[in-house]
């Protein structure tokens, strides 16, 4: 038995004409002038053009759309100048975030009777985030518990923050008893990794080459603020002394490590001492010292609006979206 | 009883009234013996870090920071005379080691006796490295005061009597440290030279004494720039 493609060669069958060749010979034989094209090229012809035409008007509709994109953002029409003016973003609420030290394994300082430095500064923390929202100002903990973040996890809590003033709190081993130490970065230690590294005692930053040349490394963040740090911690520092007698009058510099990477004007407070005999001696400053960042907050916030647009960077620095949300 | 025991027994009795008569003024020797001599910490670093001297050091005053009599927050250098060697490293090494061993009391002591320098080096910019055991760190009472009043005088004793250096970079244990006791940043380097004092206030002191963290820092600018 024949297959039928089989029987069709063998003349059995008449099979299906052949699409192309032979009804186009026939018709070259019939017609009396040559035609150029035979009716099925035509038609494929005919196809790729449309095709083309597509391809065309889909890629003419992509520029226009793209024109339109960019068009008010550089040559805006005369009647879109006239129009309403873009709603300006709000500004963004005043956070002050609160970083009680310490804790968890690192209990921090040690009294003699037992007093624990983490204990007391979460304390101190809850006290001032009362006494700020008392008063209207948010106020967030890096920790509300007896755990130990570490240095960065605290600062990306305030560096999350688009208008933060950040507060570290300590307990000291030393010092006179009931006085308080504001400290805030000199300008030294503010670029701490990058001058190992210039000195080989660091490996080098590994470069980023589609990295924004403003953006501002997470090590350095402190950097750009630091005037504003200086002048919240004179600010502070006023206020304590007024309520702590033997305090120092003027804050201090100190290469303190967790203010090194945080994107928002950061001070330091340090209190005195885990060794006192009692620690109701410490748990009674609780509040005159809530009372005194909260007046220092305060005063400081004419100096720290809020931005409505990212800061420009300063030399060697960058916009503080890179420093936050880690 | 014989006549030969009469005798041994008072012999025996005279040696035990001349025993109970010596042994108080005893005591006393061995106490003023074991008063007199090194403490444990000194032993141990006599061991440790062995003398640093040389055939040219020269008997020179030395000016090494310690806590200021009865505070617990301001440096004040003391003047004392101390076997010194020309050459600017073992001169470090020498002053830093009456830092740490030759505090006048030890309410005015800014490091932990135990801690010893292990090895110092001046590079050719003016960087100073300086590595300390780890006790510098561990023993350090925690606290952004004490480690800033540690470092200060480390500082300031290296400004005094070495020329020198511009800056110092402290190792622990020959390694980089993040910290110092948990607050003071370890990762850049400290500015030497008393020239660098720019006091925070409008009232600056008297530069005999000087107040941990009043180094390096700028004059304070009236209204802060944002940045």
């Amino acid at each position: 038995m024949f297959h039928a493609k089989q029987r069709e060669k063998h003349g059995e069958i008449p099979g299906p004409a052949p699409v192309t060749r032979a009804p186009c010979s026939a018709h070259h034989r019939q017609a009396a002038t040559p035609a150029r094209f035979c009716y099925p090229q035509l038609v494929r012809t005919q196809k790729y053009f449309a095709s083309l035409l597509a391809v065309a008007a889909g890629a003419l509709l992509a520029l226009a759309s793209f024109a339109a994109q960019s068009a008010p953002q550089s040559n805006p029409a005369p009647s879109e100048q006239q129009a309403a003016p873009p709603s300006a973003p709000a500004p963004a609420p005043l956070v002050v975030v609160i970083d009680p030290a310490h804790g968890g394994a690192d209990p921090g300082a040690h009294g003699s009777n037992g007093i624990s430095e983490s204990d007391v500064v979460l304390a101190f923390a809850r006290q001032m985030r009362a006494a700020l929202e008392a008063q209207g100002v948010t106020a967030v903990l890096t920790r509300d518990a007896d755990t130990d973040p570490s240095f960065d996890d605290r600062s990306a809590v305030a560096n999350a923050q688009a208008h933060a003033i950040f507060l570290c709190l300590h307990v000291a081993s030393t010092g006179a008893p009931a006085t308080v130490r504001v400290y805030s970065l000199p300008v030294f230690a503010a670029q701490a990794p990058a001058q190992s590294a210039a000195a080989g005692l660091l490996p080098p930053p590994v470069e980023q080459p589609n990295s924004h040349p403003g953006l501002r490394t997470w090590d350095n963040a402190q950097a750009p603020y630091l005037d504003l740090s200086r002048h919240f911690a004179e600010l502070l520092q006023s206020q304590l002394t007024q309520r702590f007698r033997g305090s120092p009058p003027a804050p201090a510099a100190a290469a303190v490590r967790q203010l090194r990477t945080i994107a928002a004007p950061a001070v330091a407070i340090e209190v005195s001492n885990v060794m006192v005999a009692d620690r109701r001696q410490l748990d009674i400053m609780a509040t005159p010292l809530a009372d005194a960042v909260v007046h220092a907050v305060l005063a400081f916030e004419p100096f720290f609006p809020a931005a409505t647009e990212p800061p420009t960077p300063a030399a060697g620095s960058a916009a503080p979206a890179a420093a936050g949300g880690h | 009883m014989s006549r030969r025991w009469v005798i041994a027994a008072l012999i025996l009795g005279v040696l035990v009234a001349i025993g109970a008569y010596e042994l108080p003024s005893l005591r006393r020797h061995v106490s003023r013996l074991s008063s007199e001599g090194p403490s444990e910490a000194e032993s141990r670093r006599d061991v440790v870090a062995p003398q640093i001297s040389t055939p040219a050091d020269t008997q020179s005053p030395a000016q090494i920071f310690w806590l200021a009599p009865g505070t617990s927050d301001t440096l004040a250098p003391a003047t004392i005379q101390l076997s010194l060697s020309p050459d600017p490293v073992l001169r470090a090494k020498q002053v830093l080691s009456a830092l740490i061993a030759e505090s006048p009391s030890p309410a005015q002591r800014t490091l932990p006796a135990d801690a010893t320098l292990l090895q110092f080096y001046i590079l050719s910019d003016g960087t100073a490295i300086a590595d300390f055991s780890d006790e510098l760190a561990s023993q350090t009472p925690s606290g952004i005061l004490s480690e800033q009043i540690a470092v200060d005088s480390i500082t300031h004793t290296l400004a005094a009597n070495v020329s020198s250096i511009a800056r110092l970079k402290i190792l622990i244990h020959g390694q980089e440290a993040e910290t110092l006791a948990g607050h003071v940043d370890l990762t850049g380097f400290f500015p030497v030279g008393i020239s660098s004092v720019t006091p925070a206030t409008s009232n600056p002191q008297s530069p005999a004494q000087v107040s941990p963290g009043l180094l390096n820092q700028r004059s304070p600018a009236a209204p802060p720039s944002k940045p």
